[in-house]
Formats: structure tokens, C-alpha cells, sequence
């Protein structure tokens, strides 16, 4: 289990994540997205800097998660306006809180998006499941 | 308010190396059908992230363009398997008032996310 203290604790910004045209249209290609140069991204493409902010936590050694236990267990995006290319984006994660229970954590978390100039531009809010091994 | 269709989407094993190239994930149950059974999966499944991309883009391609999501939030309660010879998914979408579209996304007729609504920009 991890320890009670992670809830509502927060994690550094993550680097500046430059958004290219060739990811974007990387990104919606995998999923078959429509997606012609100028349009703004897909809605679910801020995951790519949240995940580096989830990375960052599941493999902080004082936290203590196993990353190989580790499900994604809910997913909510809340945009300010869309993705798009130029965009230099950092996310800073929180831990909004933990349940545990029969050997599982649930934690929540909460990433603010933001671009270079500081303005919120999504908030992605995952849910990570932690079963002991 | 359009009417919304039914959409079947054909989901391949290289779509899902695609999707964890481009998405930062390389957890290899999502690409190694042995690594994903010695977890105790049936197979490869895809990223629960992939199935909420083909969600948004079942919106874009409903709605014919691009941008119009505010929101978008689903739990993901059942993985889709993807079996060497692939499956689909198929995503079906209701109004549930001007900005709203409630979703329904099966693989093998079975539900698998939970409660996945799409709000739309005003």
C-alpha cells in the first residue's frame, strides 16, 4: 500500500511539452481521428502531458507504488479551450485523494494543463487503481 | 441537434503500437500477448485511453468537426481485448440535453466504459 500521506500532496511541473504538427497528426492517426493541419487537437490529446505528470508520480520511489500493479482506472478531461500546435504545455498533478481498501489504492489525481504564458488550458483528472502484489 | 448514428470502428494490434508510440505509454500489455496472459489477461488489450480516443473521435466525426469537446470523462470498467486477427468497437451516442452526448461503446457486446458523456463547447 502507499503510504496515507500521498493524499494532497503535489508533484513538480512537468518540462515544457512543445505540441508539433507531426504528433498531433501522430496522435489522432492512431485513433483514426479525422484531423487536417490547423485543426486543434483531439480532445483526449492533453493525456500525453498528464501521463508524463503520472509517470512522475508512479515512479517516485518515496511513494511507492509498484508500476506494474497499476490500472487507469477513470479518466475526465476538462478543457479551457482546445490543444493546439505551438502550445507549450506543463501539467502540474495533485493528489486529490486515496481510498484504500482490501489491499487497494485509489488514487485520484488531478493535472492542471497550462500553456507558456501561465493560462489553464485543460484539467485531466485520472484515477489510478494500485493492487498489492 | 444532429441525429447521432451508430459508428463500428475496426481496432488492429498496430493501431494500438501507434497509439502507444504517440501517446507516451509503452506498457507492454497493450502490444505483447505474452507479457499481457502472464498478468492474467486473456490477451493484448488496448489502452483504456485508446477506447476514450475513439469516443472523441465518434463526436468530431458525428458532429463533422473538430474542437467541439469541453469535456469528456468515462470510467473504464471492461478492457478490450485484441486478439491477433483484431476486433471493434462499436459507439452509439444519445442527447441528453443541448450539450451533452451520453455514449455507449461495446467490444463483443459488452459495455466497456462506464458511463462515458461528452459535453459540448456553448
Amino acid at each position: 500500500m502507499v503510504d496515507s500521506s500521498l493524499a494532497g500532496r503535489s508533484f513538480p511541473p512537468t518540462s515544457p511539452f512543445g505540441v508539433t504538427a507531426d504528433h498531433v497528426a501522430a496522435f489522432a492517426a492512431a485513433s483514426g481521428t479525422p484531423y487536417q493541419p490547423g485543426d486543434p487537437a483531439p480532445a483526449t490529446y492533453p493525456i500525453v502531458v498528464a501521463f508524463t505528470a503520472m509517470q512522475e508520480l508512479m515512479v517516485d520511489p518515496t511513494v511507492g507504488i509498484k508500476l506494474h500493479n497499476v490500472v487507469h482506472g477513470q479518466q475526465k478531461f476538462v478543457h479551457e479551450r482546445p490543444v493546439r500546435v505551438g502550445d507549450r504545455l506543463v501539467a502540474e498533478l495533485t493528489v486529490t485523494s486515496l481510498r484504500q481498501v482490501a489491499g487497494t489504492d485509489i488514487i485520484a489525481t488531478s493535472s492542471r494543463i497550462t500553456d507558456e504564458a501561465g493560462e489553464l488550458v485543460c484539467v485531466a483528472d485520472a484515477t489510478l487503481v494500485h493492487k498489492e502484489s | 441537434m444532429p441525429e447521432l448514428s451508430s459508428r463500428t470502428y475496426p481496432v488492429a494490434r498496430a493501431d494500438l503500437v501507434a497509439y502507444a508510440a504517440a501517446s507516451g505509454d509503452p506498457n507492454p500489455i497493450h502490444q505483447d500477448p505474452e507479457i499481457a496472459r502472464s498478468v492474467g489477461l486473456p490477451d493484448v488489450i488496448a489502452h483504456g485511453m485508446f477506447t476514450l480516443a475513439l469516443a472523441a473521435r465518434y463526436v468530431d466525426e458525428e458532429l463533422g468537426e473538430p474542437g467541439r469537446i469541453a469535456e469528456l470523462g468515462a470510467k473504464f470498467t471492461r478492457p478490450v481485448v485484441v486478439p491477433e486477427e483484431g476486433t471493434s468497437v462499436e459507439i452509439s451516442g444519445e442527447w441528453r440535453d443541448e450539450r451533452t452526448i451520453a455514449l455507449t461503446v461495446t467490444c463483443a457486446g459488452e459495455k466497456v466504459l462506464g458511463n462515458p458523456v461528452a459535453v459540448l463547447r456553448a
